[in-house]
């Protein structure tokens, strides 16, 4: 059974189409970018999955049942620039949110949920700063509040947008570290990334898409000079370095 | 029926609401689109302080005393609402609505002082909550009218450079356009607009009569130049309408009855507007949807047919 | 009880039930459509009026709250369809409230409502018009009603605070926790428009909005997390009451506006604090740099 199961997916904004006939199939315990130029409909194929945008056509299976049956299944890390950060709360409230399905109405949280929360936070190195206010963070820090919060859902999939946009070198590798840990532990992780330089290095598989997907499969073996070329449409200046590897820069 | 058209006394108040709805419908299209409709509505209640404390300083109720009053304070008020959003963590919306709330509660603070106070007489000032078209006079008229063609003029000389800071703000600052002067300007003639069509139709539906027109003219076009003529027009029209009906049963003033034929024009441009009217959008989507799946289904053919 | 007791016990609850949920739509960006519906309330209370017949509070209620309903499923309606949502609110409440006062002025000689009393209210009306039971005096309606409304209210935030705080902050996450957003947004809307419906006869639409703007606005500023948010709001609300009704008292003036001015200055009062805090710390600190990075 794969974790994702999109067929012909597609989703239009008015008269736009954005998303045409998404098919494609990702299977569990792996690490998978989604990768294509801006407009290509990355965040709204991460939407298409949370049942957050109309579709105009086509179904999508999560672990073989549909959205509705298996909708808890699903951790997400929105990009951050989509909450208000000015909200009254702290780090550690924040990451309590992913523990809500494990609460009880009228009751405090559980000791133990708290403990998840701040194990968590710990996995990020941001158990420092459990009770800070959420307004005094940097960028790298609100995206790793945010990753912990992922963390403390406990799903076997997660969606990620663009986690690694704004945040510095260190949280990037820290990240990447704890993704690769995830991995290990049997979750399936699909990331919408834009940073063509380090596909390689992070992901299992890739998505390259534009509008449809246009290539997709181990990274191997679809992020190939020729396909990325294809799926950008040329805008792209491509190096070949001595590897035979593709080393890109984007134009 | 007809004879009311002669009436001298009715000519004017015609006149005027005609005049107030084009030039408000007008000058509205730049807060609809800098996205700050609202800060209109803070605009017409921060007024009323203003008309209190003029009169309470001045002691009469000459007309441009009182607008004068009611145009310090409103400018006042937008004035609080920026700094308010500059200087915390406050969003604008609340920042709008504390300052609305609170001018608007003083200014009641005021007009109770007056009438306990300062002999009684808070008669006039009550219009500038209600609005009172049928009192326009003929002197009232012609100052309406002669801020409004001052209004228009502005409005049309600066044209490019209001264009410019509405749509993008930073691009304006970045070509040398003053930008702080340019937009207090347009502020300046935003509450301008609001304050002369107070004493007319009042706190509250002065607001639609500045959003409504320019938000109906949105859907025709997608140009600034034709939206402001647009927007005239509608505001002019309704005016014209809505004069009229409330003239032929005594006892319905005449604001509501405007601002209620502005919403029927709203209305009619929201559902069938060409291009951005909700009946041609379904429409569209509908024709969308419908040839994505026939491309499908031709597609899966040739595959059949291979 | 005194007849200066009643007003000050409503101004209270006033401050308490609509500093309370006012938190709430600060939060959740959506401020203004409690000035919105507070105006719309009038057209609930003029239809209910020509339906029923009858002055009864309880009419008044239903009418009121299922147009303040209603304004908000068409200023979101508008909204989802491309007006932006300030604009959407302005157009929306400004033709309902034409209408309520069209209506008024052509049933005139049916309907005895004076629109005067509905902007500015009638607290001083308050403690006789009271709520009696078995020949009983219970006290004024308008506290029953405002403390029946509090207790609605603060049973079903503490019932459903975890998903409003998340839906708040973060509806696509919610909507992935499988919260119901659209049920969490109309139940607010809902507690909205009773608070502002049992508010506003005795104080007025615009203190209505005062009381739902101003006090959170305040505890925002001051406070760091939703809950204490929420309790401080509700602290800043009731004060105000009790400060504006002495202001009145001594100056003989309105009381709803005395409580509205008394909220201004409570609020000025905090920023400016907050303000000058902050600029001093600022200023600490730069002196404590460069100190530092003289040469001894």
């Amino acid at each position: 059974m794969n974790a994702l199961e999109m067929k012909g997916v597609s989703v239009a904004y008015q008269k736009e189409m954005v998303l045409k006939d998404v098919t494609v199939d990702i299977p569990k315990g792996k690490l998978v970018g989604i990768i294509g130029p801006n407009g290509a409909g990355k965040s709204t194929m991460i939407k298409s999955i949370l049942n957050i945008v109309p579709r105009v056509a086509g179904s999508i299976d999560i672990l073989g049942e549909s959205y509705e049956v298996n909708r808890n299944k699903i951790g997400y890390v929105p990009q951050k620039e989509e909450v208000d950060w000015d909200f009254p709360t702290d780090v550690l409230d924040v990451v309590m949110m992913g523990r809500y399905r494990h609460q009880k109405k009228w009751r405090k949280a559980s000791s133990e949920d708290r403990d998840i929360a701040m194990d968590c936070l710990k996995k990020v190195s941001m158990d420092t700063f459990a009770k800070r206010q959420i307004n005094q963070l940097s960028g790298g820090q609100q995206q790793r509040v945010f990753l912990a919060r992922a963390l403390a859902q406990d799903s076997p999939i997660y969606l990620m947008d663009e986690p690694f946009t704004g945040v510095d070198a260190a949280t990037e590798k820290a990240i990447i570290k704890l993704l690769s840990s995830m991995k290990a532990e049997g979750k399936t992780v699909i990331v919408v990334h834009h940073d063509l330089q380090t596909v390689q290095e992070y992901f299992d598989s890739v998505i390259l898409l534009n509008q449809t997907v246009q290539f997709s499969g181990p990274t191997s073996e679809v992020f190939t000079l020729d396909n990325i070329q294809q799926t950008y449409g040329g805008a792209l200046q491509v190096f070949q370095n001595e590897d035979n590897q593709p080393s890109v820069i984007q134009s | 029926m007809l004879e009311i058209l002669q009436d001298a006394n009715f000519q004017w108040v015609l006149f005027g609401t005609i005049i107030l709805g084009i030039t408000s419908g007008m000058i509205g299209c730049f807060a609809v689109l800098k996205r700050q409709s609202l800060i209109s509505d803070a605009v017409a209640h921060a007024a009323l302080p203003g008309v209190c404390l003029a009169f309470i300083i001045v002691g009469n109720k000459m007309l441009l005393v009182l607008l004068l009053g009611a145009l310090v304070s409103g400018y006042i008020a937008t004035y609080c609402i920026q700094y308010i959003v500059d200087h915390s963590k406050i969003k604008e919306d609340t920042s709008i609505g504390i300052v609305l709330s609170v001018f608007f509660g003083f200014g009641i603070v005021l007009l109770t002082y007056i009438s306990n106070h300062l002999g009684g007489n808070q008669s006039g000032l009550d219009e500038f909550i209600f609005g009172q078209a049928a009192a326009l006079s003929r002197q009232d008229v012609q100052l309406i009218a002669i801020v409004s063609i001052v209004l228009i003029t502005i409005t049309l000389l600066f044209y490019k450079e209001f264009k410019l800071i509405t749509f993008d703000a930073n691009f304006a600052k970045a070509i040398g356009i003053p930008y702080q002067k340019i937009n207090s300007l347009l502020m300046v003639l935003i509450v301008t607009a609001i304050v002369i069509g107070i004493q007319t139709v009042g706190v509250v539906l002065m607001t639609a009569m500045v959003i409504i027109p320019p938000a109906a003219a949105r859907f025709w076009t997608e140009r600034l130049s034709v939206m402001l003529m647009l927007a005239g027009t509608f505001g002019g029209v309704a005016s014209m309408f809505g004069t009229y009906i409330s003239t032929l049963a005594l006892r319905i003033p005449t604001g509501p009855v405007i601002v209620l034929c502005e919403a029927v024009i709203f209305l009619l441009s929201f559902f069938l507007a060409p291009k951005r009217g909700i009946v041609s959008k379904k429409w569209t989507f509908h024709k969308v949807k419908k040839t994505h799946h026939q491309e499908r289904n031709n597609r899966k053919h040739k595959v059949i047919g291979s | 009880m005194s007849y200066e007791f009643w007003i000050i016990l409503t101004g209270v609850l006033v401050g308490v039930t609509c500093g309370t949920i006012g938190c709430l739509l600060i939060i959740r960006k959506m401020a203004m459509l409690s000035d919105g519906i507070s105006h719309t309330v009038l057209l609930g209370i003029v239809l209910a009026y020509l339906i029923s017949d009858s002055l009864s509070s309880v009419y008044m209620l239903i009418g009121a709250l299922i147009v303040g309903m209603l304004t908000s499923v068409f200023v979101q309606y508008f909204s989802n369809r491309g007006i932006h949502t300030d604009a959407s609110i302005g157009i929306v409440f400004t033709s309902l409230f034409a209408l309520g006062v069209f209506l008024v002025s052509v049933f005139a000689n049916q309907v005895h409502l004076d629109i005067d009393h509905v902007l500015m209210g009638e607290i001083t009306f308050v403690p006789w018009n009271t709520f009696t039971l078995l020949g009983m005096d219970l006290g004024p309606q308008a506290v029953w009603m405002l403390g029946f409304v509090l207790i609605v209210n603060t049973l079903t935030i503490i019932y459903y605070y975890q998903p409003i705080k998340i839906s708040s902050f973060d509806p696509t996450l919610a909507t992935a926790l499988g919260i119901n957003v659209i049920f969490i947004h109309y139940l607010l809307m809902g507690m909205l428009s009773l608070s502002i419906v049992a508010s506003f006869e005795s104080v007025g639409s615009i203190l209505v909005v005062t009381m739902l703007i101003v006090p959170g606005a305040t505890a925002y500023l001051i406070t760091r997390r939703l809950s204490s948010m929420m309790l401080m709001s509700a602290l800043i609300g009731g004060i105000s009451a009790i400060l504006g009704y002495y202001i009145a008292y001594l100056f003989d003036v309105s009381i709803a506006g005395s409580m509205s001015s008394a909220l201004g200055l409570i609020f000025i009062i905090v920023f400016a604090t907050k303000l000058l805090t902050q600029k001093y710390t600022r200023y600490a600190y730069k002196k404590f740099a460069l100190n530092k990075n003289q040469p001894n």
